[in-house]
């Protein structure tokens, strides 16, 4: 149960959840009108130019061939890792502090992974053969190429994908039938549709239990592999910086940590805006800010264990390869990601500055900027020196690929936006588990009252 | 059940050891860097061979220069005594080829001649082969190219031209080998003789520094070669299997 007992009642957990859905303020429209207007003009009007004129738009060159358009996606999928890892993690774990945010959380996960799949539609050379790398039956007989790291890329993400959509969408059937009973008009067909006629018995109450803690352990392998197999894409490669075994959990470490980053921004946002501060508290950001710690000391010590393998490999390529990464053209970024990544977030040792909102918020974005950038410095520096120096480059972004990833965070916005007002946002039957039950007053809706399963304990 | 038994079949035969070494040439190149005076006539001729585009000023600038073939110079020691080295480098056709495995599409894939083949209409534009070639010898179209009025008549109806979005690189002028081993069937011959097919760099070369055949042959010329106390392979330590050779070139003060 939650230490820092609140005076709130079944009934306005119920209250505040659909007023966040039903009633939409001014603030909100504006938000999403500029997202809305971010998106089209940054992301897709960019993007059609790239389709028309060819992939030139883009600073791609000849040994730097992949571009920011990799390095967001693979951002988008490490920020896509936390939510539903995080939440299925917390879930088996029983820790209860994940119920009030672990909804906004899995959403993350959904809409980056959204985000990160239009990436790869971005950064193809002929994005409309996509379905090509589909092992779909045709005529011809062709299959994909099961060798190619690419193509497990693919699976993983699709699988991913699939996953978490469920397992967001079951996790919300009981509020969907809550909102139901709460809402009329369109709203009210709406949610009888997506709660699947829901009534709360208590068989619906076991099987959705068995079925969620299920999912979950389920998909944490999932998550795990995913983001291994997105760094084989680069492992598997023969390029000096990328040919290290450490990637796996180098990329599996980085997502969560972005992820993790991800979810206290977010969490900030919705604190502030809709109004969450009852059920957002203290006690999450600074559960938080300990797994940012945890995670930022794994990074930096897998960061140096990177510079150590190239450094004892004694090849002059790996050397080369270190030394433009340290000391090269885009050695100031190489700096800032280690202060924002490795140095900053040491502050977090510190009670005070968990539990202080502003504070984790720009951190949250400074860890993510970081984490951005180390996405970037993968791809723009490793390939510019291999093995021929005669091959040696510069990459640098054009105007399209920025504006690209300015557009690709409000499409991420866009979409968030649109969620909470169709999704509860906040977990109702999960939150009330952590309340004293009411002692007289009956329940407005009793069908959704306290749910009478226990997650395996 | 026949299409288990099939499956099973190819299975049985594409698991064969050795299948993936038998060839049915092995069309090889040594490129002899003692001869190679670096004019790059053979640059030229493969542009005009394969319709490879000139990408204009800009696009050079840029890092975007198409070359299947291309002169590397290295630059050795300091100013007074300063030595030029250059080296002819082109796709290496590799038997344990990097770039085959990464393709999502099996757009490029190893052909039955031993040679690296790249499928111009299946490719979807990854970029990944040339990220995982350690040559740098795959070139992308980066935007659609044109060829101004008399210079699209100059086109070789041959080979294709490649539309934006599509990776490229040197086929051993595979057009060149296609029509060789027609010639060869419709004489009746099983084989294409040594010296019969040669790709437009080897054709141009006035030093004849590039020699090319199949090295299945044990009297072709390339075979030869091959055994050259000077042979060797660009980034051998790598384990690509490289199907060009290159023979070190003889240094005057050390002899």
């Amino acid at each position: 149960m939650q230490s820092d007992a609140r005076d709130i009642s079944y009934a306005d957990v119920n209250r505040d959840v659909v007023r966040s859905l039903v009633e939409t303020g001014r603030t909100y429209y504006i938000t999403l009108a500029t997202a809305i207007t971010v998106t089209l003009v940054c992301f897709f009007f960019p993007w059609f130019y790239q389709l028309y004129y060819g992939l030139g738009a883009a600073g791609v060159n000849h040994p730097g061939v992949w571009g920011t358009y990799l390095a967001s996606f693979i951002f988008w999928i490490g920020l896509s890792h936390s939510g539903t890892l995080l939440s299925c993690v917390l879930h088996i774990t029983n820790s209860s502090w994940r119920k009030a945010m672990y909804r906004s959380a899995e959403a993350m996960t959904l809409f980056s992974l959204v985000v990160a799949a239009t990436m790869v539609m971005v950064h193809l050379g002929r994005p409309w053969f996509v379905h090509w790398a589909l092992p779909y039956p045709n005529q011809m007989e062709l299959w994909p190429n099961f060798k190619s790291p690419l193509l497990f890329d693919v699976m993983a993400i699709t699988t991913y994908v699939t996953g978490s959509s469920i397992f967001i969408y079951m996790g919300t059937i009981p509020d969907f039938a809550a909102v139901r009973d709460r809402t009329t008009g369109w709203r009210h067909h709406m949610y009888v549709l997506l709660s699947l006629g829901w009534r709360g018995t208590d068989t619906e109450w076991n099987r959705l239990g068995w079925a969620y803690t299920f999912l979950a352990v389920l998909i944490i392998p999932l998550a795990v592999s995913v983001h291994s197999i997105v760094s084989w894409d680069f492992a598997l490669s023969i390029v000096p910086a990328l040919h290290q075994t450490i990637f796996a959990p180098y990329f599996v470490v980085g997502a969560i940590y972005s992820g993790t980053a991800g979810i206290v921004t977010v969490m900030y946002m919705l604190r502030k805006y809709m109004d969450f501060g009852q059920y957002i508290t203290k006690l999450h950001f600074d559960n938080l800010g300990k797994l940012l710690l945890v995670l930022s000391l794994i990074w930096t010590y897998i960061n140096v264990l990177e510079l150590f393998t190239g450094w004892y490999s004694g090849t002059s390529t790996e050397y080369e390869a270190l030394n433009y990464k340290l000391f090269g053209y885009y050695a100031p970024l190489y700096w800032e990601m280690i202060l924002f990544c490795a140095v900053a977030p040491l502050l977090l040792i510190s009670k005070r500055f968990r539990t202080s909102f502003v504070p984790m918020l720009i951190l949250s974005i400074l860890i993510n900027i970081g984490m951005y950038t180390e996405r970037f410095l993968i791809v723009g520096t490793s390939l510019s020196r291999q093995y021929l120096p005669d091959a040696w480059g510069l990459y640098v972004p054009s105007l399209v690929e920025i504006s690209i990833l300015i557009g690709s965070l409000g499409l991420f916005v866009t979409l968030f936006m649109l969620f909470v007002k169709i999704f509860p946002s906040i977990s109702i039957y999960e939150v009330k588990e952590t309340l004293p039950e009411p002692e007289d007053a009956p329940d407005p809706a009793p069908q959704i009252g306290a749910p009478e399963w226990q997650p395996t304990r | 059940m026949s299409f288990i038994d099939d499956f099973r079949a190819k299975w049985r035969e594409y698991r064969r050891p050795g299948y993936y070494e038998e060839f049915d040439y092995a069309w090889t190149m040594t490129i002899d860097l003692d001869r190679c005076t670096g004019c790059e006539a053979c640059v030229t001729a493969c542009q005009a061979e394969n319709n490879i585009p000139i990408v204009g000023e800009e696009a050079f600038a840029k890092g975007r220069q198409m070359q299947w073939i291309r002169i590397e110079r290295y630059w050795e020691g300091e100013y007074p005594d300063v030595k030029l080295r250059f080296i002819p480098m082109l796709c290496q056709q590799c038997d344990a080829a990097p770039c085959e495995t990464v393709c999502p599409v099996s757009a490029t894939y190893h052909n039955q001649d031993g040679l690296n083949a790249q499928i111009y209409n299946r490719c979807i534009g990854t970029r990944s082969c040339a990220v995982y070639c350690p040559y740098e010898v795959r070139y992308f179209n980066y935007n659609d190219h044109h060829w101004d009025a008399p210079l699209d008549q100059q086109l070789n109806p041959d080979v294709s031209v490649r539309e934006k979005g599509v990776m490229e690189k040197c086929t051993f002028c595979i057009q060149r080998i296609r029509q060789a081993k027609d010639q060869a069937k419709d004489d009746d011959r099983r084989r294409v003789r040594d010296g019969e097919v040669q790709p437009a760099c080897v054709q141009t070369c006035p030093t004849q520094a590039l020699v090319f055949g199949n090295r299945l042959d044990p009297d072709a010329q390339v075979t030869g070669l091959m055994d050259d106390p000077r042979a060797y392979h660009v980034l051998e330590e790598l384990n690509t299997a490289p199907s060009v050779v290159y023979l070190k070139k003889v240094e005057v003060d050390a002899v």
